[in-house]
């Protein structure tokens, strides 16, 4: 009866947490709710307009263009959620590590921030998933390499908060290993902020997957995503708008629809930073 | 800024530079594709195992990698970037050519993004709760979880193809090819300002002053210009600043739509045929640029601010 509740009075984010299920249930459920194989190629029906048969039309190809934008949901969700969680993992740990120990640990991990920082990241980003190669894990590498600092900052600033309470001091004392103070005492009360962070990062690291798609530096033809879709569209502007019109209402949906659930989970965990 | 923190951010940028050039310099060492060959194939020879080593050899790519570095550092600091493999210009040249284009285009999608944003932001400030609010902030929203290359595609179609006032492949840099971008490059950016805006009006009219100054019945009109727009304009401006320079670095995917010839675009394409020299000289560049900006700015700020300089 408590979840009943509690989804009655954050009336926000139950709207948006039905429509993120929805979303994710469109990815693992992918081939039945597909009209047809994303990767049939039918080239009778290349670039037909939208019919009876094609709801959203066929690509060059003749690939049923609404297949490809249901498949797509999977690839875009797992590579947005895997980068995420990796950005997230990294970047709290050496905050923690750096916050916690100091010294020369506290002074190697934040200059590397700096270093990333003091420098716009989709260049970086753009080098290295080019010069790795382009696939959609290094697309996944190149952006967690330049967006772990924003996480490891902040989880510095608080592990230093956290440490000048008494019962840190308490526990140093009477001698509780380091491990332990960390992992009992300084995680479950920064944890919140992160996870905030985190939920409301969603939306942003998704279109910047997106966009290393669309440059070719990320997922690689024939897969069905987003990105990479729009721009194999943009050479048919003109004779086929639907290539481009389909993937990118998807992006746009799922992109509002995650960051409205970061940003009423954060109203909801952290009401004070609104 | 004293002279002596001056001279901290200097020294802070070099070593900054420093490590990205020798960053990128590993990855295209490490990269899969062997330059030469690429090199060669791209000017239609048929890469022979002597051409190979002869081509290797001229590009010093038979070295061990730290004195490739060494040599390219040398080379970097007397003003010689080096050749670029798949244009055959001196990577400074390339780089200088394609500078000004990008370097207009970002700035004509900041005076836009002024335009638009600053007077959304004041507007749902002083309306806060009430519709304008709701609107801008929903407007907002939207603005930043849209793609910016799909609006480039969706304007592209809508003028480029539909109503053909401007070219489609693009191409020249002149004013009526310029809006097109400016405008989409514009778009994100207004959004994500404009909640600054607000955001910083609000935090002034929230202070003491506001209070005392309606106490004695200074006309709403008068504290709104007067008082609370000239002290919420200094954050505005670092923040102005700031995307000036992630600007000049973030229009890859805008110049490619519309085939601006930026430094984005060239440096996506130098990326795709492997041209290291390029890439390297464009990442340097582009540092450079993003942190004299942000020196700038900081230094800006204690102009504009005396009381910073008080407290230093």
């Amino acid at each position: 009866m408590n979840v009943l509740h509690f989804l009655k009075k954050n009336k926000q984010f139950t709207v948006f947490l039905i429509l993120a299920l929805l979303i994710v249930g469109t990815a693992i459920f992918a081939p039945w709710i597909a009209p047809k194989d994303p990767y049939e190629a039918v080239m009778t029906d290349s670039l037909t307009a939208p019919n009876d048969t094609y709801t959203c039309g066929t690509d060059k190809l003749g690939r049923d263009v609404l297949s490809r934008v249901i498949y797509g949901t999977r690839s875009s969700l797992t590579m947005t959620l895997c980068l995420v969680l990796v950005i997230f993992v990294v970047g709290t740990l050496l905050g923690i590590l750096a916050g916690f120990f100091g010294g020369i640990v506290d002074a190697v991990i934040m200059r590397i921030a700096d270093m990333m920082i003091s420098f716009p990241g989709l260049v970086l980003a753009i080098a290295i998933a080019g010069l790795l190669g382009p696939n959609m894990v290094n697309a996944v590498i190149a952006i967690s390499a330049v967006s772990w600092t924003k996480y490891a900052r902040l989880s510095r600033s608080l592990v230093l908060k956290i440490k000048k309470n008494l019962y840190i001091e308490a526990a140093l004392v009477s001698g509780t290993r380091k491990g332990k103070i960390i992992w009992k005492y300084v995680v479950p009360n920064m944890i919140t902020t992160m996870i905030v962070t985190a939920a409301t990062d969603i939306g942003t690291m998704m279109l910047e997957l997106a966009s290393l798609s669309f440059l070719g530096f990320g997922a690689q033809a024939p897969t069905p995503e987003w990105g990479l879709m729009l721009n194999e569209g943009r050479t048919y502007l003109s004779k086929a708008p639907w290539l481009m019109i389909y993937p990118g209402i998807a992006i746009v949906i799922v992109v509002v629809v995650f960051n409205m659930l970061g940003d009423s989970i954060r109203d909801i965990l952290d009401p004070k930073q609104n | 800024m004293s002279k002596k923190l001056v001279g901290n951010r200097l020294l802070q940028i070099l070593i900054v530079l420093f490590g990205i050039s020798f960053l990128t310099f590993g990855l295209t060492y490490l990269s899969p594709g062997d330059p030469a060959e690429i090199m060669l194939t791209a000017c239609g020879n048929v890469p022979t195992p002597e051409l190979l080593e002869k081509t290797r050899a001229e590009l010093g790519l038979d070295k061990p990698f730290l004195m490739q570095y060494g040599n390219w550092l040398k080379g970097v600091l007397t003003g010689n970037m080096g050749q670029s493999y798949s244009m055959k210009v001196p990577v400074v040249e390339k780089l200088s050519s394609c500078f000004w284009p990008t370097l207009k285009l970002a700035l004509a999608s900041l005076v836009i993004t002024v335009l638009v944003s600053v007077p959304l932001g004041i507007l749902s400030a002083v309306r806060r709760n009430k519709w304008p609010d709701y609107l801008v902030r929903g407007l907002t929203f939207l603005g930043v979880s849209v793609p910016n290359f799909w609006i480039g595609l969706i304007l592209l179609s809508i003028f480029g193809v539909r109503l053909r006032w401007v070219s489609v492949s693009g191409g020249s840099t002149d004013f009526k090819a310029m809006i097109l971008p400016a405008v989409t490059l514009a778009i994100a950016m207004s959004a994500k300002y404009t909640r600054q805006v607000r955001h910083a009006v609000l935090e002034e009219l929230n202070q003491e002053y506001v209070t005392g100054a309606r106490m004695r019945g200074i006309k709403e009109r008068d504290i709104l210009w007067k008082h609370v727009l000239p002290n919420a304009t200094l954050p505005l401006v670092t923040l102005l600043g700031l995307s000036l320079g992630s600007l000049l670095g973030g229009t890859a995917v805008v110049e490619i739509i519309y085939n601006w010839p930026g430094l984005g675009s060239m440096a996506v394409k130098a990326i795709s045929c492997r041209d290291y020299p390029l890439v390297q000289g464009y990442v340097l560049w582009i540092a450079l640029l993003y942190m004299g900006i942000n020196l700038i700015v900081d230094l800006s700020y204690n102009h504009l601010d005396p009381r910073l300089k008080e407290e230093r």
